[in-house]
């Protein structure tokens, strides 16, 4: 059974990101040498967005591109993309066979670097963040029914079931989980810590139901509960099983 | 154009090669150029239920390694027009099944029969993959009990994840449910799982009920196919399935428990 090639997917990916707030260009490659100095495990070979986002207007026209990625590569940096490229130096900046991303919004924290009393480097602020490769998370819906030994996975929102889950199926999203077929095998809401997330089905005859890591086996759920719709939801420590 | 249909379960013994000799022979009973094949490299069983077992000279292994050509591997059932049986290799194992053999083998079959009917081996492993990854249609089979209803939900979602069609997003492979060895009296009895149970698990179309009965272990025994035998209630549900698997619409029959009869029950009266 050969795979294929290749897969496309979306994914999300840390990188750190260089908000450039102005470009001096006598400047610039000494701080950016003292900043990596701080922490030379972490910036070395590391991919590195260049945020435009914060250049004033005026800055925007003068910055030499070009030059600046050269600075960056003798830090070890790697390039690998612009952000929120102004008009003027659109093409600059295409020429330099870098992505372009769009304006990001501004999320993200600054990057913790090893204490020192580094003198603060007021051009240069690198941060981290989630750099989305697609900026919405949409919930996933699943319309066949998901068989024993499948498992399905909503990474970072709610999982839509209009099928069975059978026995031996195991069903987790990070946010809430729905499922209007039967649900026989496992269902894990929250399994990234969200204690508010919630499990409803219309049939309860789970293996196994968790909310963030609160768990309840089968044994535990009621006649009154068992084979009827029902809510899961996390009630301070204990995992709660209603009837709809 | 030719279909592929694999007769699948997961599950061991629960009838997948006595089902596949059925609906092949029923197929081609129906005028339909049909050929059998046995995936179950290393446990070859097809041949002895298709009772052409001292035919074999050549097998599907042999075909594949280009040690033989289709035409001498291909065994002509004597009974039934138009049905052919591509034996398993009973010296090698499954790993004598490469995908691009397999894919080589049925091209060449789909140019010559109109149905092309795989008999896979029990599990989820490469032989079991094989036998399904080409096919167009499934036939799920299974026993009215949990594990095998477990077993066959699983093949289920190997079909749906792993089969030709589902890696080159095709069209979903058609699903059928063929539920054997079925005994009124005992769901009545509460010992088996009903119909209903069966269906509402695995929530695929039901292609047919096949009443447990004397008469299948009798073929497999004198290397008939049951559905030859039109007297058999075995034999009349096989045709029944093999009608409705060519789009015929037929009301299921044999749910129900049998009222016996005053000299039946006196002759302790037989499925």
């Amino acid at each position: 059974m050969s795979s294929p090639d290749f897969l496309l997917k979306g994914s999300t990916v840390t990188v750190v990101v260089l908000e450039l707030h102005q470009y001096v260009p006598d400047a610039f490659p000494g701080l950016l040498a003292e900043r990596v100095a701080q922490a030379p495990a972490l910036f070395q070979g590391s991919p590195v967005v260049i945020s435009l986002e914060p250049l004033s207007a005026d800055d925007g026209t003068a910055v030499d591109l070009g030059g600046m990625l050269d600075h960056c590569r003798d830090q070890g940096l790697r390039p690998i993309a612009f952000r929120a490229v102004p008009e003027a130096l659109q093409s600059a900046a295409t020429d330099t066979g870098l992505a372009l991303l769009p304006a990001g919004g501004g999320r993200g924290k600054p990057l913790e670097m090893p204490a020192e009393s580094a003198p603060e480097a007021p051009e240069i602020k690198v941060r981290t963040e989630q750099q989305p490769v697609s900026s919405v998370r949409p919930t996933r819906t699943i319309t066949r029914p998901v068989r024993s030994g499948q498992q399905i996975y909503a990474e970072g929102g709610d999982l839509i079931v209009l099928a069975p889950v059978s026995e031996g199926a195991e069903v987790l999203a990070d946010g809430n989980i729905h499922i209007y077929g039967a649900l026989r095998g496992r269902a894990l809401a929250g399994v990234h810590g969200d204690a508010s997330a919630r499990i409803f089905c219309q049939h309860m005859d789970a293996e196994l139901i968790s909310v963030a890591g609160h768990f309840l086996l089968s044994d535990a759920l009621g006649d009154s509960i068992l084979r009827k719709p029902a809510q899961v939801s996390l009630d301070g420590d204990v995992l709660s099983v209603s009837a709809l | 154009m030719a279909r592929i249909i694999v007769v699948t379960s997961g599950k061991g013994g629960v009838g997948k090669t006595t089902s596949s000799a059925a609906i092949g022979t029923g197929l081609a009973q129906r005028g339909h150029s049909t050929v059998i094949i046995d995936f179950d490299v290393g446990l070859r069983n097809l041949d002895l239920i298709m009772g052409c077992e001292r035919r074999v000279v050549y097998d599907f292994v042999n075909v594949i390694n280009g040690e033989a050509t289709l035409n001498q591997a291909l065994i002509k059932d004597k009974r039934t027009e138009g049905l052919y049986i591509l034996p398993a290799s009973q010296t090698r194992d499954k790993d004598a099944l490469t995908e691009e053999g397999v894919a080589k083998v049925l091209a060449e079959l789909k140019q010559r029969f109109d149905y092309i009917v795989c008999d896979s081996p029990a599990g989820i492993e490469k032989g079991a993959q094989m036998a399904l990854y080409f096919a167009d249609e499934a036939i799920v089979v299974t026993n009215p009990e949990v594990s095998s209803v477990r077993d066959s939900d699983r093949i289920l979602g190997i079909l749906q994840s792993k089969s030709l069609r589902a890696r080159e997003g095709q069209d979903a492979v058609k699903e059928h449910l063929l539920l054997t060895r079925y005994n009124p009296a005992r769901v009545s009895a509460g010992e088996m799982l009903s119909v209903a149970d069966v269906e509402d698990i695995l929530a695929i179309p039901l292609l047919g009920v096949i009443p447990e009965s004397q008469d299948v272990l009798k073929a497999s025994n004198q290397g008939e196919p049951v559905i030859l035998n039109s007297e058999a209630l075995a034999g009349q549900a096989y045709s029944d399935a093999v009608d409705r698997l060519l789009g015929e619409d037929r009301a299921h029959r044999f749910l129900d428990e049998e009222k016996q009869g005053f000299f039946k029950r006196l002759l302790g009266g037989r499925g």
